[in-house]
């Protein structure tokens, strides 16, 4: 038996309001969509959501990652390996990417399941994360937006256990990008909704629903690709599935976040679901794929977790629509980056524990905590005793802030602290705040972040995010 | 250091200095001559390839290794020491020189600091994306980690700063080869665009061009060359955990100044440095450094800098004059050049050469750097007798 031990999400918490696209000035609580910032893509809202869904599990039992993204930058080197290591998992975990189509995210979600049905691996950890971009004040710019989903699939104690699916393969150009390109492409949006999103969603539904013996009524909720309000209306009515048990598309909240729009309505309405309740998520994209899902008693015992609704509740508009644009790295530069080879391969394969895993060194003479690790402990000068020591999941404070205006940034200034973490000090950049919000020992966690685009990649390293009231542990 | 291996046995007796600024049409070399040219004429040089034995030099930015300094200046088959330690560089180039005179190495030796940040391209220093961590990389980032801490402990803020920048701005149109002439208020100082919170564009150093010199001798033989010889007290760099990553850094000192004043202050016989020093030159790379440096330094207590900012203390008709020159903040800082160029102050001070920013019977003179996020801090002390 394999089903979703644990989900997670994430969205970033900068938003766009959709007037400002216009130029119009945006009303409170008028539409928008949520945008990953400057410092944020796919590899780090998967690194958010995974964080998300692992509150409360033991990492070390994670056996495989699936990746899925179909804007993750990089076209050879795996986002999965990244993602692993940020996340400090085993080095013998099987990672393995999934793009290509907006289905990648359901379809690496069956790929784990059975994999763990089959007895290959025991735990796996699905992410689907797109930050995907139409171009700007173009057709799909209001319609995208950001954000990531997380599961953890296994085969012991699953919140929802998987009945089962269906797939449709479909063959038509309606939204495409193609390599180098940073903006998707579309067609006539009546010809993709009345020959792609409609007809394939309503014939996987049909087909889950013949294939498991099941009718529409049967589910109690129902998580689907939403092209937009009217066509997720259209597929339900003629698959019968009622209006009230349709999963809130979250248009005009958060966008259509791609690969993971799907998986992060499936996340939503397992947050809202209770035990014994079917639940149904399908996906569109060269097709579509459904799958289906029974939650059980253990969904009630799940460690409390920020989801997509704690994460939508979390937001911030951005301010003007150049602030968007400079977010996305869209503003031009007088100096493009990317021309020369970037942070040093060697340099960066040395320090990856401290720089991608935010893993320090404990001294086992004395205790104390070093990022990155030392040869000598500057507390006993004991030599070469180190453990590793996570600190991506503790929490710190800040002894001392600067703002600096003159680090690249969408909206100087960088806000830049001395934290304390495990009796270590750290100095890193403060996201989700402004200046106000600064002071000395606010307690902060922290957030897998891109630092700078030097060599024309991202290059992560780790900031620290005031820690919320409230937040679950 | 023994306390007693270095006092009095060496002498400074000659010091140059170029013109410090925005030295668009002026090379390396050009400033490298000008003040080591002047240094030659102050100690009697007369023929350098025979009088001068060694060369201990400092410069930041060039990567050009000793010859640079040769080929400027001619001098061929003689030991350089090409020194680079941030902006303690001077001061340290200074220690070795008289160290290799007070060991009998050498007699006489030139002591060199030069730098040309302004052909970089770039106005203040580079934005730094050879790596991750510790990003924002810049001096003024490193130097405002201590304010909000400092500031909370002590009650001070961005208005005692501004007063240190306006005393400094003073100073400095009373010095002919300083970069600044130009007078500024408080108001000034606190409107100004903000470069690292709290430091505005007025309390940061201003990045010049220069180069000064200094040549030294055994104290036996400076006499024999004039009678106002300078002679050194005491020289001493001390190193310092980086404050970034100090799990005991506390963000009300500067940890490399509290080593080196200790041991300075120790060679130089200096139990009461506030009410034995005459004149001091210290690092000033921005408002904040030049008020823990006050107390770091032992000329007041620890957080009652500002009390003494604000009574006019180390103003030049203060009881202890800091940095009569302008300081970093108005001289100029080309990285290399700045510890000679506070050694060039400082003699001028004890010679009673220095004009309408002149202290009056100044005999006993300090000055300071520090140099990285700050690890290093260098001290030279110099007297009169």
């Amino acid at each position: 038996m394999s089903g979703i031990v644990a989900f997670g999400a994430y969205v970033p918490r900068t938003r766009l309001p959709l007037a400002m696209i216009q130029g119009r000035r945006p009303k409170e609580d008028g539409p928008e969509k949520a945008v990953a910032y400057y410092d944020e893509d796919a590899v780090t809202m998967a690194v958010a959501a995974a964080l998300d869904c692992l509150r409360g599990c033991d990492r070390s039992r994670v056996d495989a990652v699936y990746f899925a993204s179909t804007s993750y930058e990089l076209r050879e080197k795996q986002g999965a390996a990244v993602v692993a290591k940020a996340l400090d998992l085993r080095r013998d975990v099987l990672t393995s990417d999934h793009a290509g189509s907006l289905r990648a995210g359901t379809l690496a979600l069956e790929a784990a399941l059975h994999a763990v049905k089959a007895g290959a691996v025991r735990t796996a950890l699905v992410l689907a994360s797109d930050c995907r971009m139409g171009a700007p004040r173009g057709a799909l710019e209001a319609k995208l937006g950001d954000g990531a989903a997380a599961f953890l699939v296994g085969d012991a104690n699953p919140i929802a256990v998987f009945e089962g699916s269906a797939a449709r393969a479909d063959e038509l150009q309606d939204q495409w990008r193609i390599d180098g390109e940073r903006f998707t492409h579309t067609w006539e949006d009546r010809f993709v909704v009345q020959e792609g999103v409609e007809p394939n969603l309503v014939a996987v539904l049909r087909a889950l629903f013949e294939k498991l013996g099941r009718k529409p009524g049967d589910y109690a909720r129902a998580a689907l690709y939403a092209h937009d309000a009217r066509s997720q209306a259209t597929v339900a009515k003629q698959a019968g599935i009622a209006r009230e048990r349709l999963q809130d598309p979250l248009i005009g909240r958060l966008g259509n976040t791609g690969c993971a729009y799907a998986p992060m309505l499936l996340v939503a309405a397992l947050e809202q679901a209770r035990p014994g309740e079917r639940v149904l998520c399908a996906s569109y994209g060269d097709g579509a794929h459904a799958l289906s899902f029974e939650t059980t008693a253990a969904l009630e015992k799940l460690e409390p977790r920020l989801g997509v609704a704690g994460h939508l509740a979390r937001r911030r508009s951005l301010g003007s629509y150049d602030a968007y644009l400079r977010s996305r790295h869209l503003d031009p530069q007088e100096w493009e980056g990317g021309a020369d080879l970037g942070l040093s391969a060697t340099v960066r394969f040395r320090e990856r524990d401290a720089d991608i895993g935010f893993v320090g060194a404990r001294c086992s003479a004395c205790g104390q905590i070093h990022l990155p690790r030392p040869r000598v402990c500057i507390r006993c000068r004991a030599k070469d005793r180190w453990e590793p020591a996570r600190l991506s999941d503790k929490r710190g404070r800040v002894l001392s802030y600067t703002f600096d205006y003159f680090f690249p940034a969408a909206e100087p200034p960088t806000i830049v602290v001395m934290t304390e973490v495990e009796g270590c000090r750290v100095q890193v950049q403060l996201a989700n705040a402004t200046p106000d919000a600064v002071r000395l020992d606010l307690p902060v966690e922290y957030v897998f972040r891109k630092i700078h685009d030097a060599g024309g990649k991202a290059n992560y390293f780790w900031k620290a995010s005031p820690l919320e009231q409230g937040a679950p542990a | 250091m023994k306390p007693d291996a270095i006092r009095d046995k060496v002498a400074v007796i000659g010091v140059g200095c170029c013109q410090f600024g925005e030295n668009w049409d002026r090379s390396r070399e050009d400033m490298i001559v000008d003040a080591v040219y002047e240094a030659y004429a102050d100690a009697g040089i007369e023929d350098p390839q025979r009088q001068i034995e060694a060369i201990f030099a400092g410069a930041v930015y060039p990567r050009e290794g000793s010859g640079e300094v040769a080929d400027a200046l001619r001098l061929y088959g003689k030991p350089i020491t090409m020194l680079m330690d941030y902006c303690q560089t001077g001061t340290d180039a200074f220690r070795c020189g008289v160290f290799s005179v007070a060991c009998g190495l050498y007699d006489t030796v030139l002591v060199l600091g030069f730098d040309k940040p302004k052909d970089r391209g770039v106005s203040g220093p580079s934005v730094n994306f050879d790596r991750v961590r510790g990003l924002p990389a810049t001096p003024a980032g490193w130097f405002s980690l201590c304010a909000a801490r400092y500031f909370e402990r002590f009650g001070a803020g961005r208005e005692d700063l501004a007063k240190i920048a306006v005393k400094n701005h003073h100073n400095g149109t009373l010095a002919p080869k300083s970069m600044l002439k130009r007078e500024i208020t408080v108001e000034d100082v606190l409107s100004a665009r903000i470069i690292s919170w709290p430091f505005g564009l007025y309390d940061c150093a201003a990045q010049s061009d220069g180069a000064a010199a200094a040549i030294i001798t055994r104290a036996d033989l400076a006499k024999r060359v004039r009678h106002d010889a300078v002679l050194v007290k005491g020289v001493t760099v001390a190193t310092a955990p980086h404050p970034q990553r100090d799990p005991d850094f506390d963000f009300l000192a500067w940890k490399p100044t509290l080593y080196a004043a200790e041991d300075a202050y120790r060679q130089a016989g200096i139990t009461e440095p506030f009410r034995q020093l005459d004149v001091v030159q210290l690092h000033d790379c921005f408002t904040l450094t030049e008020l823990l440096s006050y107390e770091d330094l032992g000329l007041c207590k620890k957080g009652e800098a500002k009390e003494h900012v604000a009574s006019g203390t180390f103003e030049l008709t203060g009881e202890l004059p800091v940095n009569t020159d302008g300081g970093l903040k108005t001289f100029g800082h080309p990285t290399g050049a700045t510890g000679v160029r506070m050694i060039y102050e400082n003699v001028l001070q004890l010679r009673g050469q220095a004009g309408p920013r002149q202290v009056k019977n100044a005999s006993l003179a300090l000055s300071h750097n520090i140099g990285g996020a700050p690890q290093t801090c260098g001290i030279a002390i110099l007297g009169m007798s």
